[in-house]
């Protein structure tokens, strides 16, 4: 009792403050939407900028540790975030699914992981680097197959946005059940046993398997933004994002890029659950709970747009490390268990301000 | 018999049929049995409350709620701290314990009150919740909202586990009081509790009933059908969105505090995402969204067939025993699927009768050679 009163103590005055400024602010910006609306729109939009990279510049001095395994988080958040802005963008729906596909990719990594053995200084051998492939190719084939029995009947009658999400979210609990059939539900490894963390300039803890991480994420990024920038089937989704009657009627075939839209999203999805296993565990369990820090990113950056998805993504990740890494004696800092509730608050604030997000279109 | 009412009657035949059989082979006594069944159909009220709340929100103004275990945790948490008493041990730490069931003097009837006052405050703390989740993201497009909502109930539950004098963290509350609890012995309780379960989902059916029927209720089915021509008559659109989501959540508010009282107790993992959000969802598809009576017929069928997949393991071969909750879990999400993709409008289908007023022309029809309903010249 006497610990939360005293939390409550300081809380209570720090988020009167809190409020008293955020009135203040919504005054302003109602005069200011009132007389001018654009402006008001770089305001919001650039104080944005300037927040988050505020935090990052303060975490790169005060907390370096926090802000790197920001970083290692907040590049498996962008691979899954960067599938959830696909989907979004060219089927127009929340892919409630999108957890569970991550979790489920890694269990089908763990399923074909064969053979020990390390590469270098990895903690993993070669067997992982097949087992990876063996899942992105489950994953996506598995993804198109999903579309083909569910998604795609209800697109042909003409069901709502909201019915394919709900739809998502059945698929999501059946997701969910086969990984509990299979594997059980309690937490699972790659490889058991210590790997110590090697010392790197400017005071950076890091185990070899995480730069894997960050290296596999960006590199699967650059392709994908080499695919959407470079070829023709990036063109083709592109202008599907932007308006699927148009590219239908410009003769583009709308059903290959949904198709390719799958493979994508899927693979990544494969790819980032993997990834995720390899920093800590994978549980069935997560599957559902990864969809908070997942949508926070991808709304962040703005829905649709795969530029915003890495940028939401990374302010995500970078944010729940150090909002907990900092020992303050409030929530949410320095309670572990409050990441979701951080990503949670990136969401609504983004919801309040700017709902399309950093990048997003109007 | 029309084909759609033929498949709802059979799904209902088959799961009563099922559950009275196998528990009737099951049970030694009598008295067994018929207690079976008592804890059957309180679990499927309570769950119909929850159904039809979300009823409320998804079947009537189209709106997207996927943290209905946010609002049912925050109802039973609420109840069960107005209800009991201020904790007297160090090792069992929450905040309030207002202890309304034990008080009150001559007005407690038996606890009675202090389990209406529960209700209502859960219906209050849950209408505040949902509103200030709204503000946000009920303006935005329905995928807003429903990711927030499922932000809400992982918050919440991150704060029911960490704060630990807030609610006594994971081991969570107990003894939490259970309304004419004196009146009878503890095993004949249940019954008396069906009772209750059964008055208060009745009560919450009738009022939607009505509410849907009057001009309040078409006009959030106005708005599920068409948001800009119902904004075009001059509705307040935000507004009537709004009104049905704190209505819904108030509703599953009071399905907490009643599912907290027939507990007794709770924890953080009793609100999961499956049970506090998935199988609601699961009910609401199967029974038919727009229909309280399909809510409630939903909440039937669906807890129906867990209780009776549950009633079937003990006679499944070991291996397959150990893992039959998740071939049940298997099976819920299937059934939205094939619920989405074969029967849209579930079991019950939309009732078409929108207006207390139109039942009313229907039922007398006017004598012929009247002049025809409509403006007529004066």
């Amino acid at each position: 009792m006497a610990e939360l009163g005293f939390r409550v103590l300081i809380a209570a005055p720090v988020i009167v403050f809190l409020f008293l400024v955020l009135g203040a602010v919504v005054a302003l910006l109602a005069i200011l939407r009132r007389e001018h609306p654009d402006v008001l729109d770089a305001v919001v939009g650039a104080s944005l900028f300037v927040l988050f990279g505020a935090l990052v510049i303060w975490a790169a001095i005060e907390a370096r540790q926090y802000l790197v395994t920001g970083i290692i988080v907040g590049s498996i958040i962008a691979l899954g975030a960067l599938g959830i802005t696909l989907i979004y963008g060219i089927l127009k729906f929340a892919h409630f699914a999108h957890g569970d596909m991550m979790m489920f990719g890694a269990y089908i990594a763990l399923a074909a992981l064969v053979g020990g053995g390390s590469i270098g200084p990895l903690s993993f051998g070669w067997g992982m680097i097949f087992a990876m492939f063996v899942s992105l190719a489950v994953l996506g084939v598995g993804s198109i197959a999903i579309d083909r029995v569910v998604y795609r009947p209800l697109r042909r009658r003409g069901s709502g946005t909201v019915v394919l999400a709900i739809a998502s979210l059945g698929v999501a609990i059946v997701l969910r059940a086969i990984m509990l059939l299979w594997w059980g539900p309690d937490q699972q490894l790659y490889v058991s046993g210590i790997h110590p963390a090697r010392e790197f300039p400017f005071d950076i803890m890091l185990k070899p398997d995480q730069i894997f991480i960050v290296a596999t994420a960006f590199l699967l990024m650059a392709m994908v933004y080499l695919l959407l920038f470079r070829t023709k089937m990036g063109k083709a989704m592109r202008a599907m994002s932007d308006n699927a009657e148009l590219a239908r009627v410009a003769g583009i075939d709308t059903e290959q890029v949904v198709m390719w839209t799958w493979i994508i999203g899927g693979a990544l999805a494969a790819v980032a659950g993997i990834l995720l296993g390899i920093q800590s565990n994978m549980k069935p369990e997560l599957g559902f709970t990864l969809l908070l820090p997942l949508f926070a990113g991808a709304v962040l950056g703005g829905l649709g747009s795969p530029q915003g998805a890495l940028v939401g993504a990374m302010i995500v990740g970078i944010s729940q490390e150090v909002f907990v890494g900092i020992d303050l004696p409030f929530p949410p800092f320095g309670v572990p268990g409050y990441k979701p509730a951080v990503a949670f608050g990136i969401l609504i604030l983004i919801l309040l301000v700017r709902p399309r997000g950093l990048f997003g279109k109007t | 018999m029309e084909r759609g009412r033929l498949v709802a009657f059979l799904a209902v035949a088959a799961i009563t049929a099922g559950i009275v059989g196998i528990s009737a082979n099951d049970s030694e006594t009598l008295g067994g049995f018929v207690s079976f069944l008592t804890v059957f159909v309180t679990t499927v009220a309570i769950f119909a409350v929850f159904a039809v709340g979300l009823n409320v929100q998804w079947g009537y103004t189209g709106i997207f709620n996927f943290g209905v275990v946010a609002f049912f945790m925050v109802g039973a948490y609420t109840s069960a701290l107005v209800t009991k008493e201020p904790s007297s041990s160090e090792f069992v730490k929450y905040v309030g314990g207002l202890g309304l069931a034990e008080g009150l003097g001559p007005l407690n009837l038996e606890g009675l009150t202090g389990f209406v006052l529960g209700a209502l405050a859960a219906a209050a703390v849950s209408g505040i919740v949902a509103f200030l989740v709204a503000i946000p993201a009920l303006r935005l497009r329905e995928d807003y909202l429903a990711i927030a909502t499922i932000g809400v109930a992982e918050v919440f539950r991150r704060i029911a586990i960490e704060e630990e004098g807030l609610v006594n963290g994971t081991r969570g509350l107990t003894g939490i009081p259970r309304p004419l609890h004196d009146l009878v012995s503890a095993p004949d309780y249940k019954y008396i509790y069906l009772a209750i379960a059964v008055v208060v989902l009745v009560i919450i059916f009738v009022a939607i009933e009505r509410g849907a029927r009057s001009p309040w209720g078409r006009v959030l089915k106005a708005i599920r059908e068409d948001e800009l021509a119902t904004a075009a008559s001059g509705k307040n659109i935000f507004a009537f969105r709004m009104q049905a989501f704190v209505l819904g959540a108030m509703i599953m508010g009071v399905g907490g505090a009643v599912y907290a009282a027939n507990q007794g107790s709770i924890v953080p993992d009793t609100f999961s995402h499956f049970f506090g959000t998935f199988i609601i969802w699961a009910m609401l598809m199967v029974g038919g969204s727009g229909s309280n009576r399909g809510a409630i017929l939903g909440a039937y069928v669906v807890w129906g067939f867990w209780t009776l997949t549950g009633l079937i393991q003990p006679h499944l071969p070991e291996a397959l025993e150990a893992r039959t909750s998740y071939i049940r879990d298997l099976l819920i999400g299937l059934l939205i699927i094939v619920v989405l993709l074969l029967r849209p409008h579930g079991l019950m289908g939309e009732e078409r009768r929108v207006s207390l007023f139109a039942e009313h022309e229907k039922r007398e029809p006017p004598p012929v050679g009247a002049p025809a309903a409509g403006p007529t010249e004066e």
